[in-house]
C-alpha cells in the first residue's frame, strides 16, 4: 500500500474518520436544547476523543453573562444531562477557552463579537478554522441569524470550510419552507447547509435501511404485489407537558407528521441507492415524497382524522385533557392524534395505502413500522376451533423495544389440522454489545465531517410541506370542537374513517 | 450490576449436564417473566488458572456494557481430574412492562491439566452454535487454545503479556493465520493511529505524509509490542520500506525507506503508569513536528512551537478488554499487515 496524496491513507480501518478542526458556534447556546441535548452531545463526544483535533466553542444568546457563567451553565446541564459521569479533566479542557457573545440576533455588532472571537481562535491555532454555525434558536431567528452572518462575511473564510445547522421546525407552512430555503441559499450553498431531523441520527432509522438493503428476503415481496399495507405509528403515553406555547402553535402534524414519520415513509418505500452517500440516498427520498400526491381540500376529509385527548386514565392515574392543561386555551383546535392514508403513487406501491398515525396521551409509547401481507389466495385448513389465519405482518419496532417481528401462522399442537398465528421475535438489543450513540451526537459529528446523508435536504423540506401544507390549512379553517378521546386509549374512534376495506389499526 | 441471578453447581458433571441445567434455569426465567431475553451477542471463552480466576472474574466485571453473552471459563487446576461446574444466568434489570431485560450467562468448568489438550470436546456442547466463539487464555495454556481453535472465529491476545518479543509476535501471527486476531496491545494504539491520521487529514496536511523523516515512540517498558504494532501501521499505510531496528540503550533504533528519504525511527521505554503507549513525535523533512503526550483531559499536543490539549478520556484496563470484547464483532483489515510489519522490524 502506497501513500497517496489524493487520500488519507491512515484512515483505512479506523471506525471514527477524522474531522478537521472546527470552532463550532451554537446560536441559542442557553436554551432547553442546548442545554439538555447539544451540550452534553459535545461533551461526550469529547470524552471519547471524538472532537477534532482542535476544537473550539462559542456559545451566543439573547442572556447577557460573561464567558465564566456561560462556562459554569455548560458544566451544570453536562452534569444533568449528559449520558455518562463526566470526567472532571476531560470537562475543564473542554470549556477552557469557551467563549460567550450576548446579544440579540439581529444585531450586528453580535457578529462583529463573533467574527473577533472565531478569528482569535484561528489565530491561536495556527490556521483558519472550519466554521460550523448550529441554529438552536426560536424558527423566527432562522433567517435573521443566517443573513447576518452573509452581511458579516462569516459564511466565508477561504481555505476552511463553513457549515450551517438548522434545527427543526425548518417552517411552518410550505410557503414559510420556502422562504427560508430561498433566504438560507441565499448566503449558504446546499452542501454547507445541515438541516436537522434527529430521527435520522436514530441507530434505528438507520437500521431500516440495512434491513431492507441487507438482506435479499425481503425486497422480493417489497411492493404492491405482495404488501396490501404499510402502517407507521408514533405513540406517546405522555401528554404535552410543560411544551403548551410551542405545542398549541403546532400540533401533532407539524411536529411530528411532516418531518419524522415521511422521513420514515421514506425509508420504507425508497428504491435501493446505487451507493450510500448524502446525495443518492436523498434523491431517492425525494422521489418518494415527489410521488405522494399533495390532496385536495375536498380529499382531506376521507384521508385524515384528528383529535385532542380528553380526561383519562394512564398508567392508572387520572390525567386531564388537553384543553385542561396549563397555558392551552381552552377553546384550541390543535390536534394532539392526527391519522393520513396516504398512497406513492409509482410502479412499486400504486395501491397500497401507507397510514400514518402519531398522539399523545396514547395507550403506550411505540414507534413502529407494520407492512401486511396480502394473505394466501387459497386456504385447505380447517378453520373452526383455531384463532383463524391472519396476514403475515412484519412490524419494525423503533421504540422501545427495537426489534423485528414477522407474524407467521403455525399449526397448533394436535391431532387435527388447526392454525393460529405465532410471532417470530428478533430484537436488536440482544444481539449487539454497543449502546446506540444519542442522535444529537451522530449528527453533530457528521455535520462537522460535512456528510449530509442523515439531514434533509431543500427539495425534501418542501415536498414534505407540498403534502402536508393543505392538510394544514384544512385543519385551521375547520372549526371544531376536535374530536375527543380518552387519554390513555387507541385514539379517536374516528380514525377508522379513513381505513380501506379490510384494514384495520394495529393496537397501540 | 446484577440485580438477580439463579445458579445451578454440580460435582463430577459433564458438559451434557450443565448444558441441559442452562436450559432450565432460562426456562425458569421465561416462565417467570416473558420480558426476560437472552442475550445472543458472542461467546468467550476463557482458560485461566484456578487460583487467578477471581482476577480475571473482576477484570471481566469491568468491562461495562461490553460483556459476552455466554461466557464459559475454564479454570484449570493441577490436582483436579473431574470436572466441577457452575452455571449462573444473571441480569441487571428486572423487565419493566412492555420491555425486555436481557439474561447473560456465566458457566464456570473446573478442570484439570489433563483436559485441556481436548478442551475443545467440554466446550463444544456449550457455546451457543452460529454466534461467533471468542478465546481467550490470559494464563497461557497455549495447548489449550490450540484444542480451542476449531470452534473459534476469534481470539483474544494481549501481545505485552508475554515478556518475549518475538514469541507474542510470532503467536500472533500464527493465530492470524485461521482466526481473526484481537490484540489488545494493537487496541491500545488506537487513539494514536485516530490522532496521527487526523493530524495530517486536511488537505493542506496530507502532502506532509509524503516527508515523514523521523518517529519517535514513547512506551511503557513493557509495551514494546504496541509501538511495533504502531510503527508498522505507518510502514504499511504508507509504504514504508521495513528494516531491522537495532537495540540502543533500552530502546531500539532504525532507519525505514520512504519513496522520498529514510525514516528514523526510535522506540523508547518510558515510565508511566499505563500499558500502552506513551507519546510519539514526528517530524517532516520540512522541519515541521508533532508530538503527542499523555496528558491531563487528553492528548497534549503539540505541532512546532504551538501547544494545545486534544480531548479525550483515558479507557484504563477494563475499558481496553471491553473494547476487545467489542471488536470481536468488528474486523479491522489493516491489524495483520501491521503485524507482518512490525515482526519484519524485528527479523529482517
Amino acid at each position: 500500500m502506497t501513500a497517496t496524496l489524493q487520500e488519507n491513507p491512515l484512515t483505512e480501518g479506523l471506525e471514527r474518520l477524522p474531522v478537521h478542526p472546527t470552532t463550532l458556534v451554537i446560536f441559542g447556546a442557553t436554551g432547553d436544547l442546548s442545554k439538555r441535548k447539544l451540550l452534553p452531545a459535545i461533551y461526550n463526544l469529547a470524552h471519547e476523543g471524538a472532537l477534532p483535533e482542535t476544537f473550539f466553542l462559542v456559545g451566543c444568546s439573547r442572556s447577557d453573562m460573561p464567558h465564566g457563567d456561560f462556562r459554569q451553565l455548560a458544566i451544570d446541564a453536562i452534569n444533568e444531562f449528559s449520558r455518562r459521569k463526566p470526567d472532571p479533566k476531560v470537562l475543564d479542557a473542554l470549556l477552557e477557552h469557551v467563549r460567550y457573545v450576548p446579544g440579540t440576533f439581529d444585531d450586528a455588532s453580535v457578529y462583529a463579537k463573533l467574527d473577533k472571537t472565531l478569528d482569535e481562535f484561528d489565530e491561536k491555532a495556527g490556521e483558519p478554522l472550519n466554521r460550523a454555525f448550529y441554529l438552536s434558536t426560536a424558527p423566527s431567528f432562522f433567517p435573521v441569524i443566517v443573513e447576518a452572518i452573509g452581511k458579516a462575511g462569516l459564511d466565508d473564510v477561504g481555505r476552511a470550510e463553513v457549515r450551517c445547522i438548522i434545527e427543526k421546525p425548518f417552517g411552518t407552512t410550505l410557503a414559510e419552507a420556502r422562504d427560508l430555503n430561498k433566504r438560507v441559499l441565499g448566503v449558504f450553498r446546499e452542501k454547507q447547509v445541515f438541516r436537522i431531523d434527529h430521527y435520522l441520527g436514530k441507530e434505528t432509522v438507520q437500521n431500516l435501511m440495512a434491513f431492507r438493503f441487507a438482506n435479499s428476503m425481503f425486497e422480493p415481496v417489497w411492493n404492491r404485489n405482495a404488501i396490501a399495507s404499510v402502517q407507521i405509528t408514533a405513540a406517546e403515553d405522555i401528554g404535552i407537558g410543560s411544551r403548551a406555547g410551542y405545542y398549541d402553535s403546532a400540533g401533532a402534524l407539524r411536529d411530528l407528521v411532516q418531518n419524522h414519520m415521511l422521513q420514515l415513509l421514506c425509508h420504507v418505500a425508497m428504491e435501493p441507492p446505487a451507493r450510500f452517500n448524502a446525495d443518492e440516498v436523498r434523491d431517492e427520498k425525494a422521489k418518494v415524497l415527489h410521488a405522494i400526491q399533495a390532496p385536495t381540500e375536498a380529499d382531506i376529509a376521507q384521508m385524515a382524522v384528528r383529535g385532542q385527548y380528553a380526561k383519562g386514565t394512564v398508567g392508572g392515574e387520572t390525567v386531564d385533557g388537553y384543553l385542561s392543561e396549563q397555558d392551552v386555551p381552552s377553546d384550541s383546535n390543535t390536534e394532539t392524534y392526527v391519522a393520513l392514508r396516504l398512497f406513492v403513487d409509482n410502479w412499486r406501491w400504486a395501491g397500497v395505502p401507507f397510514y400514518l398515525r402519531t398522539g399523545k396521551r396514547l395507550a403506550r409509547k411505540v414507534t413502529e413500522i407494520a407492512v401486511t401481507l396480502k394473505p394466501v389466495p387459497h386456504l385447505g385448513f380447517e378453520q373452526d376451533g383455531s384463532l383463524g389465519i391472519k396476514p403475515n405482518q412484519l412490524i419494525l419496532t423503533l421504540q422501545p423495544n427495537e426489534g423485528v417481528s414477522l407474524a407467521l401462522a403455525a399449526k397448533i399442537p394436535g391431532t387435527r389440522m388447526r392454525i393460529r398465528p405465532v410471532n417470530m421475535e428478533f430484537l436488536y438489543g440482544t444481539s449487539f454489545l454497543s449502546q446506540s450513540p444519542e442522535a444529537y451526537e451522530r449528527l453533530i459529528m457528521d455535520a462537522m465531517r460535512g456528510d449530509a446523508t442523515l439531514f434533509t435536504r431543500n427539495d425534501e423540506v418542501e415536498a414534505q410541506w407540498e403534502i402536508c401544507d393543505p392538510i394544514v390549512h384544512t385543519f385551521e379553517n375547520t372549526p371544531g370542537p376536535l374530536p375527543q378521546y380518552e387519554a390513555g386509549s387507541q385514539g379517536p374512534q374516528e380514525a377508522s374513517s379513513i381505513l380501506l376495506p379490510g384494514d384495520a389499526w394495529r393496537a397501540i | 450490576m446484577t440485580v438477580r441471578d439463579q445458579v445451578w453447581t454440580a460435582q463430577d458433571t459433564s458438559p451434557s449436564e450443565i448444558e441441559a441445567a442452562l436450559r432450565r434455569l432460562l426456562v425458569e426465567f421465561h416462565s417467570e417473566n416473558e420480558g426476560y431475553w437472552p442475550a445472543r451477542v458472542l461467546n468467550l471463552v476463557c482458560v485461566v488458572d484456578r487460583h487467578w480466576s477471581g482476577e480475571i472474574a473482576n477484570r471481566l466485571r469491568g468491562v461495562g456494557r461490553y460483556h459476552a453473552s455466554r461466557t464459559i471459563v475454564c479454570a484449570v487446576d493441577g490436582r483436579r481430574t473431574k470436572l466441577d461446574a457452575t452455571a449462573t444466568i444473571a441480569t441487571d434489570a428486572e423487565p419493566k412492562p412492555g420491555e425486555f431485560a436481557l439474561l447473560r450467562e456465566t458457566i464456570v468448568v473446573e478442570c484439570g491439566p489433563h483436559h485441556l489438550e481436548h478442551l475443545d470436546t467440554i466446550v463444544d456442547p456449550l457455546v451457543v452454535t452460529d454466534l461467533s466463539t471468542v478465546i481467550w487464555s490470559p494464563h497461557g495454556h497455549w495447548e489449550a487454545l490450540d484444542s480451542l481453535r476449531r470452534l473459534a472465529q476469534v481470539v483474544l491476545l494481549d501481545s505485552v503479556d508475554d515478556p518475549d518479543i518475538d514469541e507474542a509476535l510470532r503467536r500472533a501471527c500464527s493465530f492470524s493465520d485461521d482466526l481473526y486476531v484481537v490484540d489488545l496491545a494493537w487496541l491500545r494504539s488506537t487513539p494514536w493511529r485516530e490522532r496521527v491520521a487526523a493530524a495530517f487529514d486536511p488537505p493542506a496536511r496530507r502532502a506532509d505524509l509524503g516527508t515523514i523523516s523521523a518517529i519517535h515512540v514513547r512506551h511503557h517498558p513493557d509495551s514494546v509490542v504496541a509501538a511495533l504494532l504502531l510503527l508498522g501501521w505507518l510502514a504499511t499505510r504508507l509504504g514504508w520500506e521495513p528494516a531491522r531496528l537495532m537495540k540502543r540503550g533500552e530502546g531500539l533504533y532504525g532507519k525505514l525507506g520512504a519513496r522520498r528519504q529514510d525514516v528514523e525511527v526510535t522506540l523508547e521505554p518510558q515510565p508511566i503508569g499505563v500499558r500502552g503507549l506513551a507519546g510519539l513525535t514526528i517530524e517532516t523533512a520540512r522541519g515541521e513536528s508533532l508530538s503527542l503526550d499523555r496528558g491531563e483531559g487528553g492528548l497534549r499536543a503539540v505541532r512546532n512551537d504551538h501547544a494545545w490539549t486534544i480531548l479525550g478520556a483515558s479507557r484504563g484496563e477494563s475499558g481496553i478488554l471491553g473494547e476487545g470484547i467489542r471488536q470481536a464483532l468488528l474486523r479491522d483489515k489493516t491489524y495483520r499487515p501491521a503485524l507482518n510489519a512490525a515482526n519484519a522490524l524485528l527479523h529482517l
